[in-house]
Formats: structure tokens, sequence, C-alpha cells
């Protein structure tokens, strides 16, 4: 067996799945004692690489297999089926190894130490990965500065807030150095102030170390905010995988040009394609191809409406998704 | 297949080459090391944790305590009725009882977080040790660890030293010799019967009752000597899940009573033999267990 050797680490490839499947045995209760057994293709037939340094969303909807493939990247579960590769290493088989160059953030379960100061957590990673003193003590002070953790160090975690504590477990999960970073729903539950402090710090370790960040979400802009490219999964399988932008002409998207008259108007005639979609009061709401210009459809509402206000929307990459699981569903 | 619960050890030892799967000859007792080491750090994070509580920590230890006294009382009082239980004094059933507390007790303190392995599997919280570099089987064993459990540590020695105190014993080198290894191999085995029932939970795991039967069930049929017992509960206790080897065998050397089923005196000296056994088997089931959850998940 040659693979497993950490020459391939160096490749373009830095994360490679190739026809990976994960297939589970579901017993289902039909009776007193009778049960049915069901096969259960979380993950089926899974391709893609990702080059090192890449800052990849992985979205779906709940059960399409997001976390299932996260669980096999990191070694926590074995594939039924396929190659799979991270840095070299096959994570089912050699997983301890793995853990030295991987960090995982689970959003919704902390891995700091409830009731102890949050530099406590620090310490135990330190020790557990056998973290280089001198390295150690770089990383800790470049995280405690950017992810402003300084006042908290001394504070027990239980006393954090849910967007300190996030911030926290992103630093633990960066100490030893890690060459991939999975992020499980980093900003779920926190508000608008940390969303953005954790984006901006993501951003800097990805530009600074060239860590490969494979991010899933449910939130967009984390997204549209940090990943150049996007995997969208469903029912196990790879829908589309590409830029962001790609995604919307993918689904036919349309951006929202919401306007504010004068007074109460009947809708705006507007040149086709785009039409008033809403009206509330003296504002209207219209729709218009997301690749369309929208500074000759808002010159002509201009010539001949008396305009006090206008704002173009962005669209809605959660109805664009939901739009291609619809299309998917009925082929 | 060699690999399952997490291999290749410390990253520095496993860097070398790029050899893995079946046969990889030296990191077997790098890991043990490692997991030792391991078990240290979070055995010690979760001291300074019961620390933070520190006025909680004293008194949960001094209730541990106590609970663990008023279960000797409740012999006491039985032999306030009776001269004998099932041929042994009351002296001889303290030994056997000091004996069964101690090792158990030494165990429960060592490894008895493992029974909350089901609640981890079902909460998903296992993964998070999956994760870590280091072996998930001292990452449980640690998880939780609680000196309050010294408490019946304590009250098993007491028993025992009560149970020395009263009993005339004809000390010979060998029966000296036989006490300390008596204890740590029923420490040894009672650790196994818990690791291995947590390994069951891996399987189905609401069945941390089915666990509790056997370790605090297992440590209570103990502290009774092997003749109140129908003959095929003994028999059940000394070739299937051998805890007749933690005090009834090598108890009754020291004490100079006849064993049970007949066997040889030679067996007394065995419990070492039997503990190594089952901590290798139950390190296997623990590894099958493992295995079986990272192919079906959760």
């Amino acid at each position: 067996m040659t693979d497993g050797d950490g020459a391939a680490a160096g490749g373009a490839a830095f994360i490679e799945l190739d026809g990976v499947e994960k297939v589970f045995d579901v017993r289902r209760k039909t009776g007193f004692l009778k049960r049915e057994r069901r096969e259960v293709r979380a993950v089926d037939g899974l391709s893609f690489t990702v080059a090192r340094g890449e800052m990849v969303g992985y979205i779906g909807p709940n059960g399409a297999g997001k976390s299932t493939t996260i669980k096999m990247l990191t070694g926590i579960l074995t594939p039924s089926g396929g190659r799979l590769r991270v840095a070299g290493i096959d994570p089912s088989r050699e997983r301890t190894r793995l853990a030295h160059r991987i960090g995982v953030v689970f959003g919704q379960r902390t891995t700091l130490w409830w009731d102890l100061p949050l530099i406590d957590s620090y310490r135990l990673m330190h020790r557990m990965y056998r973290i280089p003193d001198a390295r150690y003590r770089e990383n800790l002070d470049r995280c405690v500065e950017l992810l402003q953790l300084a006042e908290l160090l001394e504070v027990p975690v239980r006393q954090l807030s849910l967007g300190q504590r996030m911030r926290g477990d992103i630093a633990a999960a960066l100490l030893h150095d890690p060459d991939v970073l999975y992020l499980d729903e980093p900003t779920i539950g926190l508000d608008v102030v940390s969303k953005a402090k954790v984006r901006g710090f993501l951003r800097d370790v990805n530009a600074e170390r060239g860590t490969t960040v494979l991010l899933t979400t449910h939130d967009l802009q984390d997204i549209e905010q940090l990943c150049s490219r996007v995997m969208v999964i469903d029912h196990g399988r790879l829908m589309y995988d590409g830029p962001l932008a790609g995604l919307h002409e993918v689904g036919e998207s349309e951006r929202t040009l919401v306007v504010d008259l004068e007074r109460e108007l009947p809708p705006v005639e507007a040149p086709a394609p785009a039409r008033v979609v809403r009206v509330e009061g003296p504002r209207q709401w219209l729709a218009f191809p997301a690749s369309a210009s929208a500074a000759g459809l808002v010159a002509a509402i201009a010539a001949r409406y008396p305009l006090v206000d206008l704002s173009v929307r962005e669209p809605d990459i959660e109805a664009v998704i939901a739009k291609m699981y619809a299309e998917r569903a009925s082929a | 297949m060699t690999e399952a619960a997490g291999t290749a050890g410390p990253a520095g030892s496993a860097g070398a080459a790029g050899v893995d799967g079946p046969g990889r000859p030296g990191p077997r007792r790098g890991r043990v090391l490692e997991g030792l080491r391991a078990y240290g750090l979070i055995a010690a994070m979760w001291i300074r944790s019961t620390m933070a509580y520190r006025t909680s920590f004293v008194l949960m230890t001094v209730a541990n305590f106590a609970m663990t006294v008023l279960d000797f009382v409740a012999i006491l009082l039985m032999f306030s009725q009776v001269d004998a239980l099932g041929g042994w004094s009351l002296a001889e059933v303290a030994f056997l009882y000091g004996v069964s507390g101690v090792s158990f007790g030494l165990a429960d303190l060592a490894v008895g977080s493992m029974e909350r392995l089901g609640r981890r599997v079902r909460d998903g919280t296992l993964d998070t040790l999956l994760v870590r570099p280091v072996p998930v089987l001292a990452q449980m064993a640690a998880d939780r660890f609680a000196l309050r459990r010294l408490g019946r540590v304590t009250q098993g020695v007491l028993v025992l030293v009560y149970a020395l105190v009263l009993l005339d014993v004809d000390w010979t080198v060998a029966k000296v010799l036989l006490m300390p290894v008596m204890l740590l191999s029923g420490a040894g085995i009672f650790c196994a019967v818990f690791v291995a029932a947590a390994a069951f939970q891996f399987v189905a795991q609401d069945a941390s009752e089915v666990a509790n039967a056997f370790t605090y069930g297992g440590t209570t049929m103990l502290q009774y000597p092997p003749t109140v017992f129908a003959q095929d509960l003994v028999r059940g206790a000394t070739f299937v899940v051998p805890l007749a080897f933690v005090n009834w065998l090598p108890a009754g050397y020291v004490l100079d009573r006849p064993f049970p089923l007949a066997l040889p005196e030679w067996v007394a000296f065995t419990p070492p033999l039997v503990a190594v056994a089952c901590c290798a088997l139950a390190g296997l089931a623990w590894r099958a267990g493992l295995r079986s959850y990272r192919s079906t998940g959760s």
C-alpha cells in the first residue's frame, strides 16, 4: 500500500473524495417485535477535491449528508465505499495521526471546559497535542488578539456569552496549527457583531496561514462573505459545485428593486421582464433577472414616476437553493 | 485489521513512514503510554473543575462515604440476629466485604464514568473525543473523573482493617503477598467489567442498567460468601464473568476456607492472570464496539 503517505499532502488536491459512499442500516419498529431493515444512503457516490488554502461552503438541507461527510473527513465515521484522503491521510485508518492536522469546531457542542477559566482549556490543548511551547504562545497570542479574548481568558467558560464561547472554541481548534479547519454552523445563534468578528477572523486565518476551511452553515451570509466556492449537497449527492455567483444562474434567480414613491399609486409599468410583485402603500417591489442591470430599470421608473427612494436587494440564495431542490425532485 | 480504536499514537512516531494497515509493529506500547498520559491530563482537569465548587465537593464526598458506611451497617444488623452467614462469621464476611469494596472502589474511581458512554453516543458528544489525537478509551475513562469516589475506597479499607483486627489469620509469607495482589487484581477485573459494559453500549445505547447489574450488582454479590448462593451462580461468577477471582477464591486461601466448586488451592494465586486476560478481552470488546460505532454512526 502506498496511500497514507504524507508525500501526497503537498499536492494540489488537499481534500480528495472519489466516489465516497456511506450506507446506514436503519432498523425501524413496524410492530411489537417486527423490525424493518432499510438501507439509507446518507452519502451516495460523492466526488470532489479541495485545494490547499481554499475556503469552501458546504450547504444543503438537514439530512442531506453534510455532517456525515464531515464525520468521514475527520475520521469519526468509516466510509462504506470509495476513496477519501485528507492531507494524504486516510482519515478512518489513521484517525489520531490526522487529528494533529485538522481542527474541528462543532457549532452547538463546545469542547471547552465549562467550569474552568478559558485559558485552562487552551493549556490542555497545548499538552494534549504536544504543541511546542513557542508555537503555542505565538498561536495563542494571535488568536487572543484577533478574536479579542484577552479579557476572557480568566473567566470560567460557563460565564461566557454564546458569541464569546464560539470565539473561544475557534481559537481552541487552531492552537495546534491545523492545515484544515472544519466548522459546523460556526455562527449559529450569534448576534450580528459576533458573527462579523468570527467571519473576519476566519478570513484572516485563511489569508495568513493558508488554512483550508470547510464550513457547513444555514447562514448564507457566511458563505457570501467568506467562500469563493460553494458546494450544495442533497440526498448524499453533489448538486452544485462552483462560485456563489454561478448558483444564481443555475437557479435563475431574481433581484428585487424596492422603490418608494411620493404617494400610493397603482403598480408601476416597468419595462419587461421586470414586474411588480408587491405593493404596500407608496412602496413597491419589482423583480428582475439577477443578470440584468438595475440602472436601466431605475432610469425608466424615475422618468415616469415621483421617486423618493430606492434600494436593490440581492437574490435570496436560500430561495435559489430551495428552487434547485424542487427542480431536482420533480426531474 | 489491527486498527480500530484509533491508530498510530503520537504523530511524531507515526510520521516516520507511510506504513498503515495491519501488522504495524511498534506503537502498541506507545499508545498505552499515550493513553495513560491523556488520562492524567483529563483527570487533572476534572479535579480542578470540581474544586470550582469546593463546598459541593466536600458535601458529596461526605455523603458518598456516609452512604457506603450505612451499607456495611446493614450487614452488622444482620449479624446481630445470626452468628454465621453460609457458615462464615462476621469477621470473615467483613473481610470479603472489604476486599470487594476496595477493589470495586479503585475501579470505579479509575474508569467508573464509562457507564456514561451510551449517553455520549446518543447526544453526539462522543464525536468530539474522536477528533482528538489521543485514544478514545482514555478520554472516556477519565471523563468526569471524581475524587469523591475515594469515599468508597476509604470505607472498604476501614472495613478491611476491622476484619483483620477481628480475624485470627494464620499469616504466612504467601498470604501477606496475596493481599495487595488480590486487591489490585480485583480492581483490574472490575475495570475490565466496566470497559466491557461500556463497549456493549456502543451497540445498545440504553444498556447502562445491564452494565450496572454486573458492576454494582457484582460488588454487592461479592460482599457475601459464595456458600449462600446457588451453585450455578457461583459457577457463572467463576467461569463466565470471573468475579470470584476478586475475593471469593483468594480470600478463601487467606482465611483457610474450603474452595467453592471444589477448585484446587492454586487458583487462589491466579487473579493477576485472570485480571490481565479480562482486561485484554475488554480491550478487544472496546475496539469492536468503537469500530461498529464508526461504521454505523449513532
